[in-house]
């Protein structure tokens, strides 16, 4: 919903509190989700995940998760699924080029990004393609079995 | 004419393109925009080329611009490069996926194509087929690694191998007077990471703003790291300027310009001075390495603003490179 979530990037210090806790959990019950199996945990987590993200950001399951990094502003909100800053065409007033009535969802997550302690974090994004096969699955899940492969590296906390 | 100038690439240079050498000659270089036709008749397109030819570095092929059709920019730089023009080939996001995009790169360069500029596109809402299918598998920036990619590790994305890699010379474009401001430069290093060499911006008509944006550029240091070409073009009267103004995203123009086009008795004859003394002044700006004319249906006007200028003052007496005065005019 789209006043839920520009209150979300209103709080996103807040959010990304919240979210790091819910991270660590997450990934700290590793061991439980490997032993459920991952395959089977897929679609009732995706399921839980859409609809939670889905209320709090209009999360679009892109399945490769950088809120974090972008003010807590879900970038596949943008019409033109931009996933590295806002494009030209932006109002004067701040408001999409494609959807006039909507405020760009990158000047969001700028202003989002402004007051968190990870700020610097929307110039580091990555410049890669998206990769559509990942479309409707659980970032959760990535996350928490990348984390299983390499349990020496910090994680970097990116769902 | 048989086919497109074969050129060498120069030690140090990614394209064989003229674009490049006069921009790493640390000349004043002229781009501008060919407006593509509706129409299936080449000449047209050779009409437009040729008034621009006499004082560009460049022509760029818009690729379905403001999301209306035309005739493509593949094939307008087809044409351009077979009659021996210097083209840029811009590459819009909107249309094709990252498939049909990868081929078209290697088309173009085997079509002695040189320089390619890296679009996200407008939305299709803007353009005159709102019921299209947007596609947006890459972006500008995804675009610019895919094809850097490409040419320097002579690889797909897929990691396939290329045998022969497109040499091209990279553009980005950018607006530094959209919002957020303070986040644009940001933008831009990003661009420059992805793999830009070049910029063409977004029309320059609130030189203060520029004046800010490109004072944190050089703080950053992206101006040693690219080249970036200043948008301006001719405004035909104050209508016109209010049209651009509302009508295309992403065009800033402040209200003293268009007061000051009001009070002009020629409207026209004003709109070719402000874009003359722009130009002068953009020229003054440290980091501005030249600038791209859009000049929307008045092309006719492009050699005249330039020449006034006087931004090539004296630049066809002094040919640093040995084959750049043969580059890019038509034969």
């Amino acid at each position: 919903m789209y006043a839920v979530r520009r209150w979300s990037v209103r709080h996103s210090a807040f959010m990304e509190r919240l979210y790091e806790g819910f991270t660590r959990l997450f990934l700290g019950l590793g061991p439980l989700w490997r032993l459920i199996g991952h395959r089977r945990l897929e679609t009732p987590l995706a399921a839980v995940e859409r609809r939670a993200k889905g209320f709090l950001f209009d999360c679009r399951m892109c399945g490769q998760c950088v809120l974090s990094s972008t003010g807590m502003a879900c970038p596949m909100n943008c019409p033109k699924d931009l996933r590295n800053g806002p494009c030209g065409g932006v109002a004067p007033d701040g408001g999409c080029e494609v959807h006039p009535t909507m405020r760009c969802v990158w000047v969001e997550a700028w202003e989002g990004s402004r007051t968190m302690r990870r700020s610097d974090a929307i110039t580091t994004l990555g410049v890669s393609p998206l990769d559509n096969r990942l479309q409707g699955t659980s970032s959760w899940l990535r996350e928490a079995r990348e984390a299983q492969r390499q349990p020496e590296d910090d994680s970097g906390t990116q769902a | 004419m048989v086919g497109p100038t074969t050129l060498t690439v120069p030690p140090g240079h990614s394209s064989p393109g003229r674009l490049e050498r006069v921009l790493r000659a640390g000349r004043f270089a002229v781009t501008a925009e060919l407006n593509p036709p509706d129409s299936a008749d080449p000449n047209e397109v050779y009409e437009r080329a040729l008034v621009l030819s006499e004082v560009c570095d460049a022509i760029n092929a818009t690729d379905a611009s403001g999301a209306n059709v035309h005739m493509s920019s593949i094939g307008i730089c087809a044409l351009l490069s077979y009659a021996g023009y210097a083209p840029v080939l811009q590459i819009s996001c909107r249309d094709r996926n990252r498939i049909a995009i990868q081929g078209d790169v290697l088309a173009a360069a085997a079509m002695r194509v040189a320089n390619i500029l890296c679009l996200t596109g407008d939305g299709v809402e803007v353009g005159d087929q709102p019921e299209a299918k947007p596609v947006f598998d890459l972006g500008s920036i995804s675009l610019l690694k895919t094809i850097r990619t490409m040419r320097d590790e002579g690889r797909f994305l897929s990691g396939r191998p290329i045998t022969v890699p497109p040499k091209v010379f990279l553009g980005a474009a950018a607006n530094p007077f959209a919002p957020p401001l303070d986040f644009r430069p940001l933008r831009l290093a990003k661009k420059i990471e992805a793999g830009a060499q070049f910029i063409q911006t977004q029309y320059c008509f609130d030189l203060p703003v520029l004046e800010r944006y490109m004072e944190r550029v050089r703080e950053l240091g992206l101006h040693e790291r690219c080249f970036i070409l200043a948008g301006v073009g001719p405004l035909a009267s104050s209508r016109t300027a209010r049209w651009l103004r509302a009508r295309v995203p992403g065009v800033h123009i402040p209200d003293a310009l268009i007061a000051r086009l009001e009070g002009a008795k020629d409207q026209k004859r004003e709109g070719r001075d402000i874009c003359i003394e722009i130009i002068q002044r953009l020229r003054e700006i440290p980091g501005i390495a030249g600038v791209h004319v859009m000049a929307y249906r008045q092309e006719e006007l492009v050699s005249d603003i330039i020449t006034a200028s006087g931004v090539l003052k004296g630049r066809r007496r002094q040919p640093t490179t040995a084959n750049t005065s043969k580059i890019g005019t038509p034969s």
